[in-house]
């Protein structure tokens, strides 16, 4: 077992873990943070998408240890933040939530893109999305969710990406 | 948690990297991860001992001189997709990092790790080919550097001994501006490709490099192609028989979908260069 202490959602946490625990595994067994999704754990799906140091980041592709003395947003760490209230606002409102497995995933990544990128048009947002796996809805809600985010929170009309 | 167990040691200097990868026999290097947390996950990669090269500052080093760009191993492919090198080559190394994997993997994974896995259907060994770079190389007996043609052997094998790492990359300067193509062919965005061509070219008539990836067990270099590039001349059908005779020395059997697959995103690197 190997001493672990990093930020997380903005306090500080140590605990034992193994070496081969991933930050996945990290975050929903020891810390108990379930936002975080397991869907195919390598990499494929980004149903477990976290930030690490403010960068997207899927945390079953991230061994615990090596997020040693590091900084790890969740979801749940994102209560208040305003570009997620844009986003969970209009994620409801264009229906983008079916089964809702994939959403943790899919509103980590909607808030790095629009950080990222003032307005995105929905063919950025489909480009920027393609890691991201959603078996229900066929996407056009999210897409429409994270546009009309976008244009509430972007800067002029007329200025896209 | 999926992988088998394994220990796990951060090594604080490039000698204590080599001396925890050569204490065991079974020990590997991680940087970024993207690629071996998989295969750990799905238990491909059976380590016993993981040393984490991540934390080096010396991989790290991005530098400029009057002929070189010297590329730390550690760098990102986020990092080169935003513009963080001081050259990149007119464009192409950005292009190229923006269409590997997703945004997330490109975070954390690195140019130096992806070399040093030498995947058949990677970017950047055959983008680096196609740029002339060497592989600079450290290990218990010292540094080294090799032309990276000559170091990555074929699938997944390179020419790194078991306690040495990439520190990084030399990439020689442009003399001239340089033209370039790149074309990639993928299932869907972000998977590994089924077919990848680089072709660059230093000004007009100046030497030219064309790279075929994901199409034998290592990129390989057409030479013909090259050769049509340089002299500036000729019509697309013998562009089309050129790219045809150096796709067909590199496939490993006879295949028409696999010929025309490639010599598809072959003639579209080209057409691009041209356009340039």
């Amino acid at each position: 077992m190997k001493s672990l202490t990093l930020e997380l959602n903005g306090g500080t946490v140590t605990h034992e873990v193994e070496p081969r625990e991933t930050l996945a595994d990290f975050l929903r067994e020891r810390c108990r943070l379930t936002a975080t999704h397991l869907g195919c754990e390598h990499g494929a799906c980004g149903a477990c998408t976290v930030a690490v140091d403010g960068q997207a980041t899927r945390s079953c592709l991230r061994l615990a240890v090596m997020c040693d003395g590091r900084s790890v947003q969740t979801l749940e760490g994102l209560e208040g933040d305003p570009t997620m209230e844009v986003l969970r606002r209009h994620f409801h409102q264009s229906h983008a939530v079916q089964c809702g497995f994939c959403t943790p995933g899919m509103l980590m990544m909607a808030r790095d893109i629009l950080l990222r990128m003032p307005r995105p048009n929905a063919e950025t947002v489909r480009e920027q999305l393609s890691g991201q796996i959603c078996r229900c809805t066929g996407y056009s809600g999210i897409v429409t969710a994270i546009v009309a985010a976008a244009q509430e929170l972007g800067g002029p009309a007329g200025q896209t990406t | 948690m999926k992988a088998a167990t394994f220990d796990y040691a951060v090594a604080k200097t490039v000698a204590e990297a080599s001396a925890l990868l050569a204490s065991s026999g079974a020990a590997a290097a991680i940087a970024g991860g993207q690629s071996l947390l998989p295969m750990l996950n799905l238990r491909v990669a059976l380590p016993d001992l993981l040393v984490d090269i991540g934390r080096l500052h010396e991989l790290k080093e991005i530098a400029a001189t009057s002929s070189t760009i010297r590329i730390g191993a550690l760098t990102t492919h986020a990092a080169i997709e935003d513009g963080k090198l001081p050259e990149a080559f007119g464009g192409l190394m950005q292009k190229v990092a923006a269409k590997i994997s997703y945004r997330a993997v490109r975070n954390h994974g690195t140019i130096g790790g992806s070399v040093a896995l030498a995947d058949p259907a990677s970017d950047w060994s055959g983008c680096l080919l196609a740029l002339g770079a060497r592989v600079r190389i450290s290990g218990l007996k010292g540094t080294r550097a090799q032309p990276i043609g000559e170091f990555v052997l074929g699938q997944y094998s390179t020419s790194l001994a078991d306690d040495e790492i990439i520190l990084g990359f030399d990439v020689p300067r442009p003399d001239a501006a340089l033209r370039w193509g790149f074309s990639k062919v993928v299932r869907k965005s972000g998977a590994f490709a089924d077919s990848i061509a680089f072709a660059v070219a230093r000004g007009r008539g100046g030497p030219a490099c064309v790279v075929l990836a994901a199409a034998a067990d290592r990129p390989c270099l057409l030479p013909k192609v090259a050769e049509r590039i340089q002299a500036g001349n000729g019509s697309e059908d013998a562009m089309r028989a050129a790219i045809a005779h150096d796709v067909a020395e590199h496939l490993p059997q006879d295949d028409a979908y696999l010929l025309r697959l490639h010599t598809s995103t072959v003639l579209r690197a080209v057409r691009e260069l041209h356009a340039r």
